[in-house]
């Protein structure tokens, strides 16, 4: 298994926020194997943390272990999609069964459950899955992209045209996701492979960013600071609490600093030619 | 919930609670709000609501609607707008619940649709056609309680809903006193730099770069990259920002310049 240590710079913040009396989101990232996932729970008590504690450890976890015997580069024949794409679906379906199954089964934890955002890095390409409203963004050429869709009632009315993305800004019914991990006994993930070009960077974040920090002044925070990333990532929850701090704030920020592509090796390049 | 207040000349006329997806307003007596007055049509005006939004379209009214004071043909209601049909005012109030539920109300919920091949595995408790919350807090919170009905509403007929006409959202003041940075030295020397964006960047890239961040409490310098770390009155920065006082001397990248207010 390569480490993508030498590719990838990655870059945390998370903060409780200046209203809510504890924090539970939730990040993990794990750069030897290229892996970020942000998570943000909810439900009563610590349930939340725990929701979205559960999600990102066992993500990781299972990610690391079946990496050692799968190759996430290549098609998996079941459904024409990556081999990172099927893994990232299901580990993301075992943290869903598993916050589900602790949600039923311990009245402490009933109704948990979080939105979940991963982000997986290999041969020079990511995979994204999502599931509710934390967000991937890409910054590219100056240019902020967001490339994850949010799972809300409000996206739903944008799509249908019911209210402008200007107006949604001014809705009342921001608080509503349609689709979360640990509330139903199955959920489907959202997964989508992107091109990767060297000095990209992406952000994951809760909706604690997006709510509350517009979109130019997120792109002109990694416009600014992306040389520095750790400070960039600290300027992104600063702003969010300036701006009020209502909910918790996470950012994970990973800059690409080099190619990683999967057969680089004239061994592997060799190999290949041979079948 | 939010409701309406019909006036006449400043008088009370009556209050109309929100309680439906579709609320009408018109001159015959099938609307839900009727104003018997010749100036108003028929089928004059519809509002719809979606959960706690409420969006007002005009029906091809005779005589218009305004918002206050504008006339509209589609609009997205704020809380305390007027709207005004032929002499009758109708204040929108959409109060934003009290300070001791807000946290409750912002708490992220999850507004499910059970999906109709799954329903028939469900337990009964499970059956209903209508979406509904699972509200993840203990407590419930407060207006969730009419979403179901509505939400429903969308899902099914979304396209029967208003486009809500795009207004800038208000903003927030800005404080009077703005921080300019005055270079001091070097082939710029007397050049100056209003520091208007949240964050402003000083120096050379890839040799020595701070950023100034305008924030509320006021101006702040950090070092972002170079090996060595800019000075701010003689004394260099640390990792941590720094805040910036009147006529403070910042020298970085080997010029020097002045951080001062502008009121």
């Amino acid at each position: 298994m390569m480490t993508l240590s030498d590719a990838l710079e990655i870059a945390k913040a998370t903060h409780t926020g200046m209203v809510r009396s504890h924090n539970e989101d939730s990040i993990v990232t794990d750069v030897e194997i290229g892996l970020a996932v942000l998570a943000d729970g909810m439900g009563g008590y610590n349930a939340g943390e725990v929701a979205s504690g559960i999600a990102t450890a066992l993500i990781s976890n299972e990610t690391r272990e079946a990496l050692v015997k799968l190759e996430p580069h290549v098609v998996d024949q079941r459904n024409g999609t990556l081999v990172a794409s099927s893994l990232l679906r299901e580990v993301i379906a075992r943290a869903n069964a598993s916050i589900y199954h602790s949600a039923n089964t311990q009245p402490q934890y009933a109704g948990m459950g979080t939105t979940l955002v991963a982000a997986f890095f290999c041969d020079n390409k990511l995979t994204v899955a999502h599931i509710g409203d934390s967000r991937c963004y890409r910054f590219r050429d100056g240019k902020l992209e967001q490339i994850t869709r949010d799972h809300s009632l409000l996206q739903e009315q944008i799509d249908s045209g019911v209210i402008t993305r200007e107006a949604a800004k001014r809705s009342q019914n921001k608080n509503l996701v349609t689709r979360a991990v640990g509330i139903e006994p199955e959920v489907e993930a959202e997964v989508h492979t992107h091109e990767v070009r060297e000095g990209d960077i992406y952000l994951l974040c809760s909706d604690g960013l997006n709510d509350m920090v517009e979109d130019e002044d997120i792109e002109l925070t990694l416009e600014t600071m992306g040389a520095n990333l750790p400070l960039a990532a600290e300027q992104l929850v600063e702003m969010a609490n300036d701006a009020g701090g209502r909910d918790n704030v996470s950012v994970v920020l990973i800059k690409v600093r080099k190619g990683f592509p999967a057969n680089g090796g004239w061994l592997a390049k060799f190999l290949s030619w041979l079948k | 919930m939010a409701k309406f207040i019909v006036s006449l000349d400043g008088q009370l006329v009556k209050e109309y609670e929100i309680n439906k997806e579709r609320l009408t307003i018109g001159r015959k007596p099938h609307n839900d709000i009727q104003i018997d007055n010749l100036a108003v049509s028929g089928e004059h005006a519809m509002i719809m609501t979606i959960l706690n939004d409420s969006f007002l379209e005009d029906l091809g009214s005779t005589n218009g609607t305004l918002v206050n004071g504008q006339p509209v043909k589609k609009h997205f209601l704020q809380n305390n707008d007027v709207i005004e049909i032929g002499k009758y005012k109708l204040k929108y109030v959409n109060e934003q619940p009290s300070k001791m539920n807000q946290q409750e109300f912002e708490k992220t919920m999850v507004l499910r649709t059970p999906p109709a091949d799954a329903q028939k595995q469900k337990s009964p408790s499970d059956t209903q056609s209508t979406p509904h919350f699972v509200d993840t807090n203990v407590e419930p919170a407060g207006r969730a309680a009419t979403a179901p009905a509505v939400a429903a509403a969308v899902a099914q007929a979304p396209q029967a809903a208003p486009a809500a006409t795009a207004q800038p959202a208000g903003q927030p003041a800005q404080p009077a006193a703005v921080g300019t940075i005055q270079i001091l030295s070097g082939p710029n020397a007397g050049k100056e730099l209003p520091l208007a964006k949240p964050l402003t960047t000083v120096g050379k890239p890839g040799v020595q770069v701070a950023v100034i961040a305008k924030r509320p409490q006021g101006y702040f310098i950090t070092h972002v990259e170079g090996a060595s770390f800019p000075t701010v009155n003689g004394k260099p920065l640390d990792a941590q920002a720094r805040q910036l006082q009147d006529h403070d001397i910042i020298e970085l990248a080997g010029v020097k310049m002045e951080f001062f207010v502008k009121s």
